[in-house]
């Protein structure tokens, strides 16, 4: 572009030819200094290709094939199997009602912590204790809850010798679907309350007062402004909720015995099995049935939010 | 000032409705961890307590004993590990994503995202096949679990990293320090890693908290770590399972409630300032 006036009767199109091979070069130049960069990229995309994508088709793929490596749809088939279907329904109901509950519960829990200050250690130890206990899962967790409402748990010992009421009036409630519920509660609520409080501390005082000041009341204010505002956060956290439960294993596998009454605990026992043939690949199987479950709940979800998030950008 | 500190209460609960709500979630979380406790001090002898058990684990004669410092040893070098594939791989990817690739943003979001969407026990399934070929390579050291741990990690890590990634104005600090002659190397570690260090460090935090609860993965691949030896430990002996998960649960907390602290005085502080 130094010397455009050159030749006069050119000029046009040769700027016009010179610009554009500029551009070009200008844009392949850039594309060329970016290359670093997009090699730094190879390293995280590596890994999650090898440790992340790799074994999530290797565990649907499996569900395809039999032992000898032949394609079949007979895994498949398999899902229909009363046991696993029974397990896909337990799965169901108990990350379903530990997710409504866990969320609502958390909801309030957070609810009553709108007067203190972030940053204050009100908040970190509300913030730690919950980190933790979402944590919490598992064998530890099992203990707990043996020893708290188990045969001979505190609770169930003084509420027996005390007030003569038995827990186990109807069998070994705590080893079933029912019982997992109560031990699950206690790491979904405290995974509620780190999702959904951030939210909450995002509410602008002057959004109260704005409500105020047009004579809105407190039920005003939650049911117009602050409940709208929130519903996608508290969906998203439902949404961690109800993946958190589905995906539990831990807890279910110290509490529960010998029974399989989720399916993570099927598929384990698909794997382990090696006295029925075929089983390995039927785990495949159920891992898929556990994607599409998990899908299907991601495309509600997005459903569900992108009417409130039309109208928040 | 006046305002506000007038107005927040109010669209909260009533102090009435606050304290019923603290005391229901209070002893809902804390009777399981006192019934523990209850658990440990029992003696034959029904109604009768002794510190028995507590001794023998504290001078490190109790049953079994050894396998859960075997555990609690995998753990934390797992947990050394794991934050240093999070430190390396990720945290230097989302720089990068952030200033050069601000189109790629939803897709890293998306692929960090996508392991709490994939339980566990599915990618268990996938995993096995994968390990065969990962202990041919670097040997089947309980370290190497640390490949999938990143992988759960990853949700967590990344959105402590993102929400301080969102609070800096990266490209402006990045290029301000880039126009006064510093590269690349000398911005993401002078420059960014600083101005990052709060959303860090919650990485690490959550990362070892993610390690030290993982069971699924290592119970399925028959590895042992923390939470495998204590499950083992307690069919032998409960008691000392039980002290080990209630000391591990205590820790936990405190070193969480440290850092929590930590951070939020400098917060406060920097703010001010």
């Amino acid at each position: 572009m130094t010397n455009i006036s050159a030749t006069t009767e050119f000029a046009p199109t040769v700027t016009a030819q010179r610009a554009e091979g500029d551009g070009h070069r200008r844009l392949l130049r850039e594309r060329w200094a970016k290359l670093p960069y997009a090699l730094g990229l190879t390293p995280f995309a590596a890994y999650v290709l090898l440790f992340l994508a790799i074994p999530t088709v290797v565990a649907v793929g499996t569900g395809f094939f039999d032992d000898s490596g032949e394609f079949t749809w007979n895994n498949l088939t398999g899902l229909a199997e009363p046991t696993i279907l029974r397990a896909f329904g337990g799965s169901l109901v108990l990350s379903g009602v530990t997710a409504l509950v866990g969320a609502v519960s958390g909801a309030i829990l957070c609810f009553a912590l709108i007067g203190s200050r972030p940053g204050g250690v009100i908040r970190s130890l509300v913030n730690s204790a919950c980190s933790v206990l979402a944590q919490f899962g598992g064998v530890m967790l099992a203990f707990a809850f043996i020893a708290t409402v188990g045969a001979q748990g505190l609770i169930t010992v003084t509420l027996r010798q005390n007030f003569s009421i038995n827990l186990y009036e109807h069998g070994a409630w705590l080893y079933t679907i029912t019982g997992l519920m109560l031990p699950y509660l206690y790491f979904q609520i405290p995974l509620m309350v780190i999702t959904f409080l951030p939210a909450l501390d995002g509410l602008k005082p002057q959004w109260f007062e704005a409500n105020a000041t047009l004579g809105g009341g407190r039920w005003t204010y939650w049911l117009r402004l602050g409940g709208p505002i929130l519903m996608p956060s508290f969906l998203g956290g439902l949404l961690l909720l109800f993946a958190n439960a589905f995906s539990s294993f831990a807890t279910a596998a110290a509490l529960v015995g010998q029974a399989n009454p989720i399916v993570a605990l099927q598929i384990r026992q698909a794997m382990v099995s090696e006295t029925v043939l075929g089983r390995a690949n039927l785990a495949g199987a159920m891992a898929l049935g556990m994607l599409v479950v998990m899908i299907i709940v991601m495309l509600g979800y997005s459903v569900l939010t992108s009417r409130t998030a039309r109208w928040q950008r | 000032m006046r305002v506000r500190v007038g107005s927040v209460p109010r669209f909260g609960p009533g102090p009435v409705a606050r304290t019923v709500i603290w005391i229901i979630f209070s002893i809902f979380f804390l009777v399981p961890i006192l019934s523990m406790v209850e658990f440990t001090i029992r003696t034959a002898k029904a109604g009768s307590y002794s510190l028995d058990r507590w001794v023998s684990v504290a001078a490190g004669t109790s049953a079994r004993q050894e396998r859960l410092y075997d555990g609690l040893n995998n753990s934390i070098v797992l947990a050394i590990v794991t934050i240093l594939l999070i430190l390396v791989l990720l945290l230097p990817t989302m720089v990068v994503v952030e200033l050069n690739f601000p189109r790629l943003r939803r897709v890293l979001e998306a692929m960090c995202l996508l392991p709490l969407m994939i339980p566990a026990i599915v990618m268990v399934v996938g995993l096995a096949p994968v390990y065969s070929s990962v202990s041919r390579i670097f040997g089947s050291g309980s370290w190497t679990l640390a490949f999938a741990y990143g992988i759960t990690a990853l949700p967590y890590a990344y959105r402590a990293i993102q929400s301080s990634l969102n609070s800096i104005d990266t490209v402006v600090l990045s290029e301000t320090a880039r126009s006064l002659g510093a590269g690349w190397w000398s911005v993401f570690m002078r420059v960014l890693v600083p101005n990052l260090r709060r959303g860090i460090l919650a990485a690490i935090g959550l990362t070892a908290a993610v390690v030290f609860g993982e069971f699924t993965i290592a119970s399925l691949l028959s590895r042992i770590n923390l939470q495998t030896s204590i499950l083992l430990v307690s069919q032998a002996n409960p008691f000392a399972a039980v002290i080990f998960a209630l000391l591990a649960l205590a820790l936990a907390f405190l070193l969480l409630f440290l850092v929590d602290r930590l951070l939020s005085g400098r917060r406060s502080g920097s703010s001010k300032g």
